[in-house]
């Protein structure tokens, strides 16, 4: 059968865009590579009922497609729609430094999920470190699991435009107060200005380095903590792989939607953090706006509650950049792509062959040739050749095997 | 709770945890080596996409440990 609309990505953008377009009629499959509905927001929280949705989980899709009359999902299985959203989110953007692939560095996002998803305490002692309010909520996270949180660590200074931005959006100002509260109740110093500059161990982490920074993140005054967990957070990357697979419109980081959620392409709905970080409100009303897209108007209301929250993102991001300072943490030893074991050393030795953009040197030296598809590493890699981190084509969004393509075929050709 | 086995050894889960998690909570934070400079790797992103956390599931190889529910019985090697 072919569904009106098939939605990619069951966290607050996919499961509200599911739920709303069920409501009005439309034939709708969720699908979602997690075993359990709501994406990383909505980790642990009890699933939400959807009624007349074909909710499709544990789906990998890894390859999007135009079809005659829509658009063909491949999953471990092929779901045809005649529309299509896709709502996969971010994942953690980390910058390296020595020891970063110790066991025990975790990102802040997946620290957060082991603890909201998994229910485990992801250690015992803490240091959270990276850029961007997001860190707060994961300290809170943390201590709330009974982790000892030791220091939170923010590498930029505090923002003017950041102070107004949260001035102008009562609920976000609100929820960073109540954090603050939480951190300074249990006696947890939030320090801007300074990062975890190197992380220390044998198997896995026993302590971490310390440095205040200079505006451009340039370290200075270094001291250690013992801790055995790290959550580092340096904002979000958009997975933005399946829209990119069908030519759609991207600007930096994230893909181009009008104020309905169309992307370039005829067809294709994107919502959430695909379209520029702006977090699980942001989500939930780019969701409600994509089936807009598809029956009936848009309420002004929720164009208008879009408008600001996308006005207080583009706060977010200019206030919380990566500083280029963050090069001067690497040694020549230190692994800059985790999958391949590229360091430092070897991506400038291929800048010395001649290599002066990504894709040179991923070609002489490898970094971003992996498992991960460069989703770790592309942001470094592409700042340490001087460009500005784009997103890259990847014709398989996920790892497949032989036997499932060849299933495909198989299928193609009955 | 269930009960899986690491290189022979049994690990505790809850009913619909990652192999990862549990691993990670029992103590377990590296359960493979790099390539080339025999590195020791476990978790890190945690959510399917730095695929740091590979290990062999039931005689399949190449499996992220934080995206594989566990099953009781599961036989599991780095």
């Amino acid at each position: 059968m072919t569904y009106d609309l098939a939605v990619v990505g069951a966290g607050p953008a996919g499961l509200t865009a599911a739920r709303v377009a069920a409501a009005r009629g439309l034939r709708v499959a969720l699908l979602d590579a997690y075993a359990k509905p709501g994406g990383q927001f909505l980790r642990g929280t009890a699933p939400p009922r959807l009624t007349g949705v074909d909710v499709m989980l544990g789906q990998r899709v890894w390859a999007v497609e135009k079809s005659s009359g829509g658009f063909r999902v491949h999953a471990s299985a092929t779901t045809t729609a005649a529309t299509l959203l896709v709502a996969t989110g971010a994942h953690d953007r980390v910058v390296p430094f020595p020891g970063w692939d110790l066991p025990g560095v975790l990102t802040a996002g997946g620290a957060q999920a082991l603890v909201k998803g998994e229910r485990i305490r992801p250690g015992e002692e803490a240091v959270v470190a990276g850029t961007g309010p997001f860190l707060l909520p994961v300290a809170v996270t943390l201590l709330d699991a009974g982790v000892r949180v030791k220091e939170v660590l923010e590498a930029n200074r505090p923002s003017p435009r950041m102070a107004a931005a949260l001035a102008r959006v009562p609920s976000k100002a609100g929820e960073a107060l109540g954090y603050a509260r939480r951190l300074a109740a249990a006696r947890v110093p939030y320090r801007t200005g300074h990062a975890v500059v190197a992380a220390h161990g044998e198997d896995s982490v026993e302590g971490v380095t310390v440095a205040r920074l200079t505006p451009g993140w340039r370290p200075y005054a270094w001291r250690t903590v013992d801790c055995d967990t790290v959550a580092v957070g340096y904002g979000f990357t958009p997975q933005v792989d399946l829209l990119l697979q069908l030519g759609c419109a991207v600007e930096g980081d994230h893909v181009v939607t009008d104020d309905r959620q169309r992307t370039s392409v005829d067809g294709v709905l994107a919502a959430g953090e695909v379209t520029g970080v702006a977090g699980a409100p942001g989500a939930v009303v780019e969701g409600a706006l994509a089936v807009h897209s598809l029956v009936g108007e848009p309420p002004p209301r929720l164009l208008a509650e879009k408008a600001r929250l996308r006005r207080f993102a583009r706060a977010l991001d200019l206030s919380y950049p990566v500083r280029d300072g963050w090069r001067d943490w690497l040694t020549p030893d230190t692994v800059v792509c985790r999958c391949e074991e590229v360091t430092l050393r070897a991506i400038d030795e291929a800048r010395d062959l001649g290599a002066h953009d990504p894709r040179t040197v991923k070609l002489l030296a490898r970094p971003g040739m992996g498992w991960c598809q460069g989703r770790m590493c592309g942001h470094a890699v592409a700042r340490l050749t001087g460009h500005e981190p784009a997103p890259q084509k990847r014709p398989f969004a996920q790892p497949i095997t032989l036997a499932d393509l060849t299933l495909h075929d198989r299928e193609d050709n009955a | 709770m269930i009960e899986f086995r690491f290189e022979g050894r049994p690990v505790a889960a809850e009913e619909g945890q990652s192999i990862g998690a549990a691993l990670h909570a029992a103590g377990i934070r590296s359960w493979r080596t790099t390539r080339f400079g025999g590195r020791p790797r476990g978790l890190f992103c945690a959510v399917g996409a730095c695929f740091d956390c590979l290990l062999t599931v039931n005689g399949t190889p190449d499996q992220r440990a934080c995206q594989t529910v566990a099953r009781a019985g599961d036989e599991v090697t780095g």
